[in-house]
């Protein structure tokens, strides 16, 4: 796309290793042959997708204007890059970095690429990767090249390869940490990586590392696999090891993560990584997309087996010097502030510093020296910003310079004598704002504005949200300035919606004939332990009164809560039931002649909706009574979690599969009206209507949610575990969603419902 | 030289009374009528950043925005597709896109107090660092295509041109004629 294409391979060539050069050469010659269509378009989208080379929104070639779905006229609309991905549509290029360590010639590369190939801006993603957006698949071998003589590599960034290795922004300098596990997340990430071990996995598979259990910074209970810095005395001698994690995982139904090891000597580190990504790639799913990660596998398996099978595969690993060699370099300082100490200096001190001070520096471990965080409003920064951050950064330290999966970056090793200095440059750039970690600090994933996968728009509420209450942080109260909030687009949490006090995830409502722009209410997450514990949603807002129902909710936390109490007790305490009751109001939606604002999203002014409407007399009743009967579902599903909240974990695990059911019938009623209601009659009659015909099918997702139900039908005997009982929930709360979707689509396609006859007993 | 990947961007005469959230609305009217000879794809909206691109209006062969960069407000054409032509039909069709464009946003109803933009003043940047490094070379380069053209442009107005020189930018010049122009009257010195 870009003139200067050919001409940068010949700038660049000898200014990268020889061996990414040729990786990037072997991928350009595989665009030029899927242009010629030499390769079949799955693999190619594989074989991009592993290079960090995503698809985006729109990409299929069409765009709901608002009233129709526009065509879009790209030029080379037969050619593809996937499955319904149309060549030139615009993608997004994910930039590994690893535990988010950056330099500031990499800040500049980022700079230059983010205005040269996307919109000017560059975004930080909440496992510390950047991603740019709307850029042309065939710049990406340039942009690739461009990034590794900088030393960055876009390598397994997305596909089913091991991913960004996250690890604590403030490893090294933490006060807490065990010690610093940034040359053990490095050597990780570095082994794992082009690893013929980690190439035949089914899924994605994700990987942190913390320096303690208490801090969140880590999150290592969300992931595939984690590792917590422990110290051990053995023999009167300190040794370095890490308490091991495997099975964690967010997505449509979070797990957390299982203790693999207590103490896990640090030289197994490497070797018990690579046991496990081939016991990954020999034993997890690879059929069905939705079972395939490692958590599915540590599920169905057990900690005790799984633990067994991959200790057995250790120990018939052929020995590799890689496991170890790095080791020797791990306690040789690899940061260094650039100033020495000096005294603190006395000018007078600028306006807004206190608060900034208060609220996004942190001391060091070592003494005189601080932690600035840099709060990204959404995780975006511009290229200028990028560029003048990097200056900054060279006026202040070496290059510690790190991004956070709160979606900011930080200046590590400033010296405290420095900071109004570093304050009054980083406002002239606009990076000074206050708040971060705060509730102002949202984490949000790209949701409708680029995924393809998003339902409601996440930067576009939480940009309202952070407008409304950083007018309102200087009256806020510490308690509430504590809290965090974050969205997803969907019901998959790449905005981490579970783990924060206030999350939220997109869903839609079918009103009136019109879809309206949802979110769900996930409260009861926890932040700190590592992501210590996983939130629940309690019911659908419409999108446009998610602020009012945060208002609300803080508001009554400050009035009742007891002394200290955290928003995580305080909503355990008075109780979901509770909290539903207050918000119940917030939760209707005026008619569209009344108030038409509620049928579009937050930022995106276009109608809300799926199509035109032809709904019948007789249609009409059938419709309000699906959709009576769906949310009598969703009450069931809200009903389970008040009984896991009590503890009665049977009761909760029973009640969600009711709620199953219920929506179900719900759904086969739209074909079979008078559907009788025993269990097993339901799931026949669902499996052969909407399952097998795929009608249930969510566009992406596929099977999975129907999957949901047949296995709790299954399982219907079996009793319940406070996790069983959790996870049953999850599922009933997405099998309702997507009963909710396909009454949508169902609707809008026109195919009314018909009182046939039941569907043949021999289709079950 | 070989002109591509040409940024323009036209400043806002008084964008105190500029309400950006109505760029939305009208960017995603655009795209729905059509009413460019660009593909128009999506619109992303920037407007949380400090100095950013303000609102974006995603095209194929190029983008439009809102921009808000080095604080000032204007409209700001990205070419993104390489152009055929020679230079001089290049710089043609690049001001023309960019004036249509800021004649289209004066003309739209929604502003309440109506919209103008300078058109005594542009920016003209070159969106590659290695087809044009930031360099006086590059400036010389450009020269024997760009005055001609501009001597037309601003028919014959004195003008000072500006070359950013920090080294870390792209290419870019700062163009100022001393007789204002309306973008009405530039378009008519494009045909
Ligand atoms: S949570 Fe959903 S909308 Fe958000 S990025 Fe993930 S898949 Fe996309």
């Amino acid at each position: 796309m870009k003139a200067s294409n050919g001409a940068w391979r010949e700038r660049l060539l000898g200014r990268m290793p020889e061996h990414v050069a040729r990786e990037v050469d072997i991928y350009e010659t595989e665009i030029e042959l899927r242009k010629q269509g030499k390769i079949e378009e799955k693999l190619f989208a594989e074989t991009r997708l592993r290079r960090g080379v995503y698809g985006q929104r729109y990409d299929n070639g069409q765009r709901w204007d608002g009233e129709k779905t526009q065509q879009l006229g790209f030029p080379s609309a037969t050619l593809t890059k996937g499955p319904s991905t149309v060549w030139d549509a615009p993608g997004m290029q994910r930039i590994k970095i690893p535990f988010g360590g950056l330099t500031t010639l990499q800040l500049e590369v980022l700079a230059e690429l983010a205005e040269e190939y996307s919109d000017g801006i560059a975004h930080v993603t909440t496992r510390q990767d950047f991603q740019l957006h709307f850029v042309h698949i065939e710049d990406t071998p340039t942009l690739m090249r461009r990034l590794a003589a900088v030393g960055i590599t876009t390598r397994e960034a997305c596909g089913n390869t091991v991913r960004n290795v996250t690890a604590c922004p403030y490893a090294g300098v933490c006060r807490d940490e065990a010690f610093d596990v940034t040359p053990y997340a490095r050597a990780c990430a570095y082994f794992l990586l082009g690893h013929p071990d980690t190439q035949d996995f089914g899924r994605k598979f994700k990987v942190a590392f913390s320096g303690c259990e208490q801090h969140a910074c880590g999150l290592v209970n969300l992931h595939d696999m984690g590792a917590v810095a422990v110290k051990r005395l053995e023999n009167g001698k300190e040794r370095r090891g890490f308490a091991f994690y495997v099975g964690g995982g967010l997505g449509a139904v979070p797990h957390s993560a299982k203790l693999f090891s207590e103490f896990l000597p640090e030289e197994e580190l490497l070797p018990t990584a690579q046991a496990i990504s081939r016991v990954f790639a020999r034993m997890g799913e690879k059929k069905n997309r939705n079972r395939a990660r490692l958590k599915f596998l540590v599920s169905d398996l057990g900690i005790e087996e799984f633990r067994r099978i991959v200790l057995e595969e250790r120990a018939q690993l052929a020995p590799d010097p890689a496991w170890t060699d790095y080791l020797k370099k791990v306690d040789a300082v690899t940061e260094t502030p650039l100033k020495l100490l000096a005294p603190l200096n006395s000018h007078s001190v600028p306006e807004g510093f206190e608060r900034w001070l208060q609220t996004n520096v942190a001391r060091q471990r070592q003494a005189g020296y601080a932690v600035a965080t840099i709060a990204l409003p959404l995780g975006d920064i511009t290229s200028d910003q990028l560029r003048s951050l990097a200056g900054i950064a060279r006026r202040h330290v070496n290059d510690t310079i790190r991004t956070t999966v709160e979606q900011n970056i930080v200046l590590r090793w400033v010296r405290e004598a420095d900071l109004q200095q570093l304050y009054l440059e980083l406002k002239e750039i606009g990076l000074a704002e206050p708040g971060a970690g705060t509730i102002v600090d949202i984490v949000a994933c790209p949701g409708t504005d680029t995924c393809k996968l998003g339902i409601a728009s996440s930067r576009g509420l939480a940009a309202e949200l952070r407008t409304r209450l950083a007018e309102r942080n200087h009256e806020l109260e510490q308690a509430v300035q504590n809290l965090h909030i974050k969205i997803s687009g969907c019901f998959n949490s790449c905005g981490q919606h579970h783990i924060s006090d206030l999350g939220f995830y997109g869903v839609s409502r079918h009103v009136g004939g019109h879809t309206v722009p949802h979110f769900q209410l996930v409260l009861g997450g926890q932040w700190a332990q590592n992501a210590g514990s996983y939130g629940l949603a309690i019911c659908a807002i419409p999108a446009k009164r998610v602020p009012e129902t945060v208002q609300r909710l803080t508001d009554r936390y400050l009035k009742d809560r007891e002394r200290a109490e955290s928003f995580q007790s305080f909503v355990k305490r008075i109780g979901k039931a509770e909290i539903k009751r207050m918000l119940e109001d917030l939760m209707r939606v005026p008619p569209h002649n009344e108030d038409p604002s509620f049928y579009s999203d937050w930022g995106d002014p276009r109608e809300f909706t799926i199509g035109d409407m032809g709904v019948g007399e007789c249609a009409g009743e059938v419709v309000s009574r699906v959709a009576f009967e769906l949310a009598a579902a969703e009450r069931e599903v809200f009903e389970a979690q008040v009984s896991l909240e009590r503890g009665e974990y049977q009761q909760a695990g029973e009640k969600a599969y009711q709620a199953m059911l219920q929506a179900a019938r719900a759904v086969v009623r739209m074909q079979y009206y008078d559907v009788p209601g025993e269990a097993e009659t339901i799931v026949r009659e669902f499996k052969a209507r909407f399952y097998e015909t795929q009608l249930f099918f969510d566009p992406f997702a596929g099977g999975k949610f129907g999957q949901f139900l047949f296995r709790a039908h299954e399982r219907a005997a079996v009793s319940f575990t406070q996790e069983s009982a959790h996870q049953r929930i999850e599922e009933a709360q997405l099998f309702v969603e997507a009963a909710y979707s396909c009454e949508a689509r169902v609707s809008a396609a026109g195919s009314l419902p018909k009182a046939s006859p039941p569907a043949l007993q021999s289709r079950s | 030289m070989d002109l591509q990947q040409l940024n323009l961007k036209f400043f806002v005469e008084d964008p105190s009374g500029v309400d950006l959230a109505l760029l939305p609305v009208i960017f995603n009217r655009w795209i729905k009528e059509k009413v460019a000879e660009e593909l128009l794809i999506d619109v992303a909206d920037y407007r949380h950043v400090f100095h950013g691109p303000g609102v974006v209006l995603i095209g194929h062969e190029c983008n439009f925005s809102m921009d808000c960069g080095g604080g000032r407000l204007g409209l700001l054409y990205n070419r993104k597709s390489k152009m055929s032509g020679n230079d001089e039909e290049r710089l043609q069709k690049v001001f023309k896109a960019t004036l249509t464009a800021c004649r289209r946003l004066e003309l739209d109803p929604l502003w309440k107090d109506g919209l103008t933009f300078q058109g005594d003043e542009f920016q003209l940047i070159i969106n590659d660092r290695l087809l044009a490094p930031n360099t006086d070379e590059t400036l010389q380069k450009l020269q024997p295509t760009l005055l001609p053209f501009l001597a037309r442009f601003y028919k014959g107005a004195n003008l000072v041109v500006n070359r950013d020189e920090n080294e870390k930018q792209r290419f870019s010049m700062a163009v100022r004629s001393d007789t204002t122009f309306s973008v009405e009257e530039l378009l008519a010195n494009l045909s």
